[in-house]
């Protein structure tokens, strides 16, 4: 599927296939296109071509509650003059389900978000953590297909991301029903996604599984957003190399020379920042028995090397 | 806390607020709680043909509810004229509401950029850059018995004899009313409706809602206070209003504010005060009744 703003691309023929049951990222950097494929999976915006299939059906001509997905929005955006219960009761009350019926069904959705206690809460009562989770129910009230989730985690604090993080990966685990959460950030996509879907201009520049994505980027954009990656030009051609695979080997050994600019210990071993030939930023992560054996300073000149399966030769862009 | 600060006055209140508050409390003092108070203590006083006689009676209480328990002989006028002054109030009430709401609504919703939006809100204040009189007296040549609104209708065969019911009728004064009174309740609706998070009518879309039902479940809702507050400056400019409800009524249609009018000008300023007092009393009895329906300090 296509869609143009006026003369603007935002998303480019965009071909996706998502299993049923897959936690599915869209991952990428800010107008990358990935919220405008999510609005557009949901009908809040048409796209210019192309077909939108869920479980086999063409859903792109339906009004968004007939599509079978339900959207949670980035900061939730939760009725702020409803209590919890009629916010997860509202898309029930606009079918016309009688008052007892839908609040029955609400608590059984606040049930299973554990906030029950707090049925009678207004939004504006509840903390980022809890406010997400009445949204989840709100979208989960339908018994949607499809979930779509815009940026959920960007509105907690890093604390609180990381545990809501484990428990939407636990609530798509335990319904069994297709997540796509969009997102820029590549730690939560690797965190929660069975599929990884890196978008970079309207374009899928690469999809698979996270290790896939992490391990074997195609391409320049892919290894240095993903991050973990030296992005190196060697006479073949361009290649990535994990940090963690990046030997420092004495001046003149290995494929590249380089000089560090700085040693930083991180905890569990030290992140040594390399300044390549031509003013290339590199990193190498060294282990603190390595680095003991053969201690480093900022100004010392080394050379990088790999084993022959930890390199990765990337596309030209 | 493990230690207070230390108290540097252990001894009285702290002046500095004090000070702080006074310039605001004089202002109030002066201009808003005398006067109120002298109208309440004149409301008490009696009066003859030529002067003001300082008493406490409740001479002007009693007159202006004269024969009003007596409801066999039909409403007293003092009933009779409230009456009117509130079906006037609540029918410019009920167009001012809608048409500022739809003003509100067409600018915030529907009008995509922000540039626009301003433009034409300004375009919607421009009216007020010329005095109220001027703007109500400007519609008199329109809807006069030779007026441009007769002479269209007659010219173009809709009507036949120049309407009557066009200008000093009811009509007129509402007409009038709604034309200067609109946008007090179009900016604070307008506040309220910008104020709406985008998010929230997809979300109401993503649930299933029709455009009606988003308008009735999400919006109004969420408009509300700006309504109360709209309401409130329509209820009370209308209430106490005689200038517009005499030239626009032809002098023909009764209200509290031309009563109070008339008995001023025979210099009854007791009499006057008392249905003054009323009055305010009415008004803040209605606002009260709305302020308890909505909490619009949240939205201030």
């Amino acid at each position: 599927m296509t869609k143009r703003f006026g003369g603007a691309v935002a998303v480019d023929a965009l071909d996706l296939k998502i299993p049923a049951g897959t936690y599915c990222c869209l991952l990428g950097p800010s107008g990358c296109g990935k919220t405008t494929s999510l609005r557009m999976l949901a009908g809040h915006e048409r796209q210019s071509s192309g077909d939108i299939l869920l479980n086999n059906s063409e859903i792109s001509g339906l009004p968004p509650a007939r599509r079978g997905t339900a959207m949670m929005f980035q900061s939730y955006a939760l009725f702020p003059h409803l209590t919890c219960l009629d916010n997860v009761a509202f898309s029930l009350r606009m079918r016309g389900v009688l008052k007892a019926e839908r609040h029955a069904k609400a608590r059984e959705m606040l049930r299973l978000v554990e906030l029950e206690a707090l049925a009678d809460r207004l939004p504006a009562q509840l903390s980022g953590g809890q406010q997400q989770r009445v949204a989840l129910a709100r979208a989960l009230v339908t018994n949607p297909a499809a979930l779509l989730l815009d940026e959920p985690l960007s509105a907690l604090d890093p604390f609180l991301r990381g545990r809501v993080r484990a428990e939407l990966k636990r609530f798509q685990r335990e319904l069994g029903i297709t997540f796509v959460h969009v997102t820029h950030s590549q730690d939560e996509a690797l965190a929660l996604a069975d599929l990884v879907v890196l978008m970079k201009d309207g374009r899928i520049e690469q999809q698979g599984t996270p290790f896939e994505v992490f391990d074997a980027p195609r391409t320049a954009f892919a290894a240095r957003f993903m991050g973990g990656h030296n992005v190196i030009r060697l006479p073949e051609g361009l290649i990535a190399v994990r940090t963690d695979r990046t030997r420092l080997l004495p001046p003149g050994a290995g494929a590249v020379p380089a000089t560090i600019r700085d040693v930083e210990y991180t905890g569990t071993g030290y992140a040594v920042t390399l300044i390549g030939p031509g003013r290339e930023e590199w990193t190498a992560l060294v282990d603190e028995a390595a680095l003991r054996a053969r201690p480093l300073e900022s100004g010392q000149a080394v050379g990088l090397g790999w084993d022959r399966e930890d390199l990765r030769p990337l596309a030209e862009d | 806390m493990s230690s207070s600060p230390p108290d540097r006055r252990p001894m009285g209140r702290p002046v500095a607020p004090l000070l702080q508050a006074a310039p605001l409390a004089l202002v109030l003092l002066l201009f808003f709680v005398f006067p109120l108070l002298a109208t309440a203590v004149v409301s008490l006083w009696n009066y003859t043909e030529y002067s003001l006689v300082p008493d406490v009676t409740q001479r002007n209480y009693v007159e202006m509810f004269e024969g009003c328990s007596n409801l066999g002989e039909g409403l007293c006028t003092t009933f009779r004229t409230y009456l009117s002054t509130l079906r006037l109030c609540a029918m410019v009430w009920a167009f001012t509401t809608l048409f500022g709401f739809a003003i509100s609504y067409f600018l915030a919703f529907h009008i995509r950029s922000d540039t626009m939006r301003m433009a034409l809100f300004l375009v919607c204040t421009a009216p007020f850059l010329t005095s109220n009189v001027i703007r109500m007296i400007s519609w008199l040549p329109l809807l006069g018995r030779e007026g441009v609104v007769n002479q269209f209708l007659i010219s173009t065969g809709v009507v036949d004899q120049p309407q009557d019911w066009l200008l000093f009728s009811d009509f007129s004064v509402v007409l009038a009313f709604v034309h200067l009174y609109t946008l007090f309740v179009t900016v604070p609706v307008f506040n309220s409706m910008m104020r709406i998070d985008r998010r929230l009518l997809e979300a109401a879309q993503d649930a299933g809602a029709s455009g009606w039902q988003t308008l009735w479940h999400v919006v109004i809702p969420l408009t509300k206070p700006g309504l109360v507050i709209g309401s409130i400056f329509v209820i009370v400019l209308v209430m106490g209003d005689f200038v517009t409800i005499g030239v626009m009524g032809g002098q023909q249609i009764a209200s509290i504010g031309k009563v109070i009018q008339v008995q001023m000008s025979y210099l009854q300023f007791p009499a006057a005060a008392a249905q003054a007092v009323v009055l305010l009393g009415l008004v803040l009895l209605v606002i009260a009744v709305m302020t308890r329906l909505i909490d619009i300090r949240r939205e201030l």
